[in-house]
């Protein structure tokens, strides 16, 4: 069997990327912090790990050595964009590199070690490089071989480089579980077999017999005779734009109108690759470094008038919270994308749908994304929270589901008329004396008259108190009432609740 | 290319064939509720036309009908709309569009929404002119949208009002209210008036005709939830 030999292979290895990855996405540097995945940690921070969290753990283990550790939900689309800059970093420094995952990637040494003039200067030239992204840890390995150099930089402080032909010398002394083989991580060390290099000694046909084909090429990596070649990926074309504002643009409208030709560049690349774009992120960022992101949605797919739109009332709606000095960038990046033959406009006209859309669409760019929404209902106790309502091409998010029980909610038939903020009535009894509820739900007196702004109605029947209390363990949250219905001589009826300060509001009039 | 002058004789044809289409435009009514469509003048709501509806439950009844069947809805300027009531009544809530405060140009959503709704509901805010209700009234004759106005609106082909009503189900600190009986009054463009009794809302929150003041006074079932 003729093995072709190792090339000489550069790894970065930036440890604990998952950690780092929400570090750069939320910039929350100093906190302990590990993430899990099926509730076991699977990677944690400096901190984390000086207070014992290690990997492996389950998460309720873990926050019992830290109490203040900050448990993360894996999510590898997070570890992905978070890496994408340094990639493109090294890309830029040197070309042909291959992502083995997030925080890990290998390149052929041999180029960029002719042009910095050595190995160990070109690991700290890409080191170097990346230090300004404020991600500080990287390490670097050379050797013969992509495991190797993986292996070199695992062992780096913060650079390693292995002379060629001395792989099999360094690896021999490592555990046999950097092989990252499940069955034999499990197995050899039973047989006595705990080194790489105890492996590596063992006779290739009898690994063969025992571990097949896949035995002969761990085997292999653990002598340090690594044949994989560097498969260097294809940088894929930038789909995301930005645009640099100077001086910094104040009004909304100035930077919608400046980024309009950003926005058609953004539509006409996606376009030129054969997409369209149906998810969008975009990002403003401030002279103060105020940062404002949002995911925007659209049913068919954006336009530029579109995305446009979407930038200024992005700016309007963080205007009053998020953004308070000037905007220097806007930048446009795509979250999901679909061909474009799906959206071609067909041969026979648009369906009637696609017409709503565009009419809903040119009315929502005169009001705001709130000016068209569609109701939908959700669970809860009160009318008010039930009818949520989404904005126009949002995906539609119920805070509470309806198929629960919600004791006290109403039954048919509900009022057609629902104050979004209720209104301030007032019931008296016959005497002019506020009814109010007492702690045992009596009344103090026959409800006799509503008051509704100025006007003054006689009740000609009425029925409650209907009490409905919820999250009594929530401060905050907590509401608490009693509801009534009221008929009044003019023939309307009032849904009507009696807070527990005893105020009366109306909540709805049946009309 | 040049322009083919119509003949006398085709020009004449074309004029017969333009009148059938719009006559079959006109005809083409929007159906309503049985109930209802004894009261309009046409036994339904045309497309292009303007209708003064009051009250919330008749507006609900009217959406019902035409939402059911496959129509878009719009309601423009009713921010407290209440939309669990709109679907007890039937009105299909993933093809209604509310715009609760469309402000001061309440006239160009309205408008736009007409080029594609089957029909718009609007509560103007102020007084409107005949002339933005006239050329309101082209478009939406153009697209064949109905527009209900719950308010004061010029020149509407039939204003839909409620009287006398009555209230069920409620006495004095017991039951709930189970429905009510209202006199639903259409008085046309020209001057002609008709009413009939109808129970709106019924029990489950719909329109329903009046059988009379034993069958809707009957006791609240009532159903353990918790």
């Amino acid at each position: 069997m003729t093995v072709a030999t190792p090339t000489r292979c550069l790894v970065l290895w930036f440890p604990e990327w998952p950690v780092t990855a929400w570090r750069l996405a939320t910039d929350a540097w100093d906190v302990p912090a590990a993430v899990i995945a099926a509730n076991e940690v699977i990677s944690c921070s400096a901190e984390a790990r000086a207070e014992g969290v290690r990997l492996g753990q389950r998460s309720r283990e873990a926050q019992s050595r830290c109490p203040q550790l900050r448990v993360i939900a894996s999510d590898p689309a997070r570890d992905e964009h978070e890496f994408a800059p340094l990639l493109t970093l090294v890309e830029q420094a040197a070309p042909g590199v291959q992502v083995i995952r997030p925080g890990l990637v290998a390149l052929r040494a041999r180029g960029p070690a002719r042009y910095y003039g050595g190995e160990a200067q070109a690991a700290a030239a890409l080191l170097a490089g990346i230090d300004e992204l404020g991600v500080a840890d990287g390490r670097a390995g050379v050797a013969d071989g992509v495991f190797t150099a993986e292996q070199a930089a695992r062992e780096a402080d913060p650079i390693r480089v292995i002379p060629g032909g001395e792989s099999a010398a360094f690896l021999a002394p490592l555990p046999i579980g950097r092989l990252g083989d499940q069955e034999l991580t499990s197995l050899l060390p039973r047989l006595g077999v705990r080194r790489l290099g105890d492996f590596a000694t063992m006779d290739a046909g009898q690994v063969r017999d025992r571990f097949g084909d896949r035995g002969v090429r761990l085997h292999a990596l653990a002598a340090g005779a690594d044949s994989r070649p560097v498969q260097p990926r294809t940088p894929p074309p930038e789909l995301a734009r930005q645009v640099e504002f100077e001086p910094p643009l104040e009004l909304a409208e100035q930077v919608a109108f400046s980024s309009r030709t950003t926005a058609e560049e953004f539509i006409a690349g996606l376009a030129a690759v054969n997409l369209v774009c149906t998810e969008l992120r975009v990002m403003v960022f401030t002279e103060q470094g105020e940062r404002s992101e949002r995911v925007w949605l659209h049913p068919s797919c954006f336009d530029a008038a579109a995305v446009i739109d979407r930038v200024r009332w992005q700016l309007q709606a963080s205007a009053t919270d998020v953004i308070g000095s000037a905007v220097v960038r806007v930048r446009l990046e795509p979250v999901a994308v679909d061909a474009i033959a799906h959206h071609t406009p067909g041969l026979f006209g648009q369906g009637s749908d696609e017409k709503v859309h565009h009419a809903l669409s040119r009315v929502q760019s005169m009001l705001g994304p709130e000016g068209v929404v569609t109701p939908a209902i959700g669970g809860g106790r009160w009318l008010g929270e039930r009818q949520v309502l989404v904005a126009w091409s949002d995906r539609p998010a119920l805070p509470q589901p309806l198929g629960r029980p919600w004791p006290g909610s109403l039954p048919d038939p509900l009022p057609a008329t629902v104050f979004p903020d209720r209104r301030k009535v007032d019931v008296l009894d016959a005497d002019g004396v506020r009814v109010r509820v007492d702690d045992r739900l009596l009344l103090t007196g026959e409800p006799a008259q509503l008051v509704v702004g100025a006007a003054r109605l006689r009740t000609a029947g009425w029925a409650g108190p209907w009490p409905v209390a919820e999250r009594g363990w929530d401060a905050e949250r907590a509401r608490a009432g009693c509801r009534f219905q009221v008929a009044d001589d003019t023939g309307g009826a009032w849904l009507l609740v009696h807070d527990a300060d005893g105020g009366w509001w109306a909540e709805g009039r049946y009309d | 290319m040049s322009v083919r002058v119509a003949e006398p004789a085709s020009r004449s044809l074309l004029l017969q064939q333009l009148r059938a289409k719009t006559q079959a435009r006109i005809q083409q009514v929007t159906d309503v509720h049985p109930a209802l469509a004894g009261l309009l003048p046409d036994g339904g709501l045309r497309p292009g036309c303007a209708y003064q509806v009051s009250g919330g439950a008749l507006l609900l009844a009217l959406l019902a009908e035409p939402s059911t069947a496959g129509s878009w809805c719009s309601v423009v300027g009713i921010p407290e709309f209440g939309a669990e009531a709109a679907r007890s009544a039937g009105v299909t809530l993933e093809r209604l569009a509310l715009v609760p405060n469309p402000g001061q140009r309440w006239l160009s959503v309205v408008a736009a929404l007409s080029e594609v709704m089957g029909v718009v509901a609007v509560r103007p805010p102020g007084r409107v002119g005949p002339a933005d209700a006239n050329r309101l009234a082209a478009r939406m004759r153009e697209h064949g949208c109905v527009l209900l106005a719950c308010g004061e609106w010029p020149r509407t082909e039939a204003s839909l009002s409620l009287g006398r009503p009555q209230w069920f189900g409620l006495g004095e600190g017991h039951g709930y209210l189970t429905g009510r009986e209202v006199e639903v009054t259409a008085r046309t463009r020209h001057g002609l008036t008709r009413t009939t009794r109808l129970v709106l809302p019924d029990r489950r929150g719909r329109l329903a005709e009046s059988r009379g003041p034993v069958a809707v006074d009957q006791p609240v079932e009532l159903q353990a939830v918790g």
